[in-house]
């Protein structure tokens, strides 16, 4: 069900998204002092290449770490394989990664 | 099983339990996270209105808790990827214990800022 | 010394044991009262129920002395091999409670089914392939050397099937080799006089291989010979990272 493809996969974009969560709670932690605001938010992001960059792979790295960790999920508590299972887990990467698109895309656009 | 002991019962299966239960609910929370921030492009008033919601006190606690979510699921990754990748260690159990405390002080960082 | 024998009689206390009965998916628990002994094992539970209780009791046993692996079952809730476990150790409120090991199909009573546990030991590559004849000579391995002391740290397997049972991934993953199996790849993977080394490797890198293995070290908690399966499955993953980066090329 995982092999070692799909492992290698796994491990590099979680060693990948250490550093990037990290950041991530950094930034939570910093900016939500005072409550937030989308002109706070967007004032940081907005036309910005680094944050656009930073989000990017973050969105790229869960996509793929997310599929894997579910299709696992998938396959050992409801016993889903085979092609319903590769389905499912191509379905669930493309998904998140369309949907995160968008969203660094909305946030980062100038 | 009238005996509530069982081979699941000691601390490591825990942590297994806690990395599978916060990975699967981080990424159920995934798909919801990106549709609220693309209202930045077509909707900036309702993207401030859950801005707004967000500082309800139950929702700041739900933050917390997804916050405590991201910060297991990454200190426990990486001691799995040091249990695989680094020279046997016997400590296991402590390095599962220092995770989840990491994690707690992280998410309660947050919550210290954000009330 | 007859009448000492007639004291322990008279003050004999009895545990109530839960046996299960019964063939395939179908079963239910049966109790039996059991005299209570200073030293005594699960394994005597079980034999002198067969013996005074009930003949029909079906259960599997060899050595008694914790070396042929055959007489492992689940006493109340965990697996264990109950030749070398004291009821004293595990009686729980006065109650034993013993089923056939989990994650096997069940021939009878507690006798469970091992094929499927040796089948992926022969799948996950766990034999030797020599690399000599007996006309070579006998290359010299240094017993300090690093891969010989991996082969030490886990050879010493007696095939009980007790991690097998632990492990929830076995349970899960019909196709999952299991800590056992992949225990032994590891120990001949580290085997300089084998010669199969690509394909074990290859082996143990499919959809039921060793990257299926989740690290919660039931297998560990329970191994009665306090062999490190989880450690020996890290190994191989390292190897088979490895030889992914080497096959990319
Ligand atoms: S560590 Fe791996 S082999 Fe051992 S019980 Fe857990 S999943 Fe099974
Ligand atoms: S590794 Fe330990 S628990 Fe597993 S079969 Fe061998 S001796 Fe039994
Ligand atoms: S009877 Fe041989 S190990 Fe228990």
């Amino acid at each position: 069900m995982l092999d070692l493809r799909l492992y290698m996969l796994q491990r590099i974009t979680a060693i990948l998204m250490a550093p990037l969560v990290l950041t991530h709670i950094a930034v939570m932690v910093y900016a939500i002092q005072g409550g937030l605001s989308a002109a706070e938010i967007l004032g940081r992001t907005q036309g910005s290449l680094g944050w656009a960059a930073f989000y990017g792979l973050f969105v790229a790295a869960v996509s793929v770490h997310a599929a894997i960790g579910l299709r696992a999920i998938l396959h050992e508590m409801a016993g889903l394989r085979g092609t319903g299972l590769a389905i499912f887990t191509w379905a669930a990467g493309l998904g998140l990664f369309a949907m995160g698109a968008r969203a660094v895309y909305a946030v980062t656009a100038a | 099983m009238s005996l509530a002991r069982t081979h699941r019962s000691h601390p490591l299966w825990y942590a297994y339990a806690l990395h599978r239960v916060s990975g699967l609910l981080l990424a159920l929370f995934l798909p919801l996270h990106f549709w609220v921030l693309s209202f930045a492009l077509t909707d900036p008033a309702r993207l401030d209105g859950f801005l707004h919601w967000a500082d309800l006190p139950a929702v700041k606690l739900a933050e917390f808790g997804l916050v405590f979510l991201l910060a297991v699921h990454m200190f426990g990754g990486l001691r799995l990827i040091a249990l695989e990748f680094l020279p046997w260690s016997g400590r296991q159990k402590a390095y599962a214990a220092a995770a989840a405390a990491l994690a707690f002080l992280v998410a309660g960082l947050f919550l210290l800022r954000a009330v | 010394m007859g009448n000492a024998v007639d004291i322990v009689a008279e003050r004999e206390t009895h545990m109530t044991v839960r046996v299960w009965r019964g063939q395939g998916d179908q079963g239910r628990y049966e109790s039996f009262e059991v005299p209570e002994r200073e030293n005594q094992t699960v394994l005597d539970v079980v034999t002198w129920i067969q013996q005074n209780a009930d003949p029909s009791l079906s259960y599997r046993y060899a050595c008694r002395v914790g070396m042929c692996g055959s007489c492992a079952m689940t006493v109340n809730g965990k697996p264990r091999w109950t030749c070398r476990t004291h009821v004293q150790k595990v009686l729980d409120g006065g109650i034993l409670e013993i089923a056939p090991l989990r994650n096997m199909p069940v021939i009878k009573d507690l006798a469970a089914d091992m094929s499927g546990f040796f089948d992926k030991w022969v799948a996950a590559e766990g034999v030797f392939h020599p690399t000599a004849t007996r006309t070579d000579e006998i290359p010299k391995i240094d017993p300090r050397e690093e891969r010989r002391v991996e082969i030490d740290n886990a050879i010493e397997c007696i095939n009980c099937g007790i991690c097998y049972a632990a492990c929830d991934v076995v349970a899960a993953n019909p196709d999952y080799l299991g800590p056992a199996a992949l225990n032994r790849a590891w120990t001949l993977v580290n085997d300089q006089k084998d010669g199969a080394r690509d394909a074990r490797l290859a082996a143990v890198s499919g959809g039921g291989g060793c990257h299926n293995c989740h690290s919660q070290q039931g297998c560990v908690q329970h191994c009665p010979n306090d062999l490190n399966p989880t450690a020996s499955i890290a190994g191989l993953k390292r190897e088979t990272a490895k030889s992914f980066f080497k096959w990319r090329r």
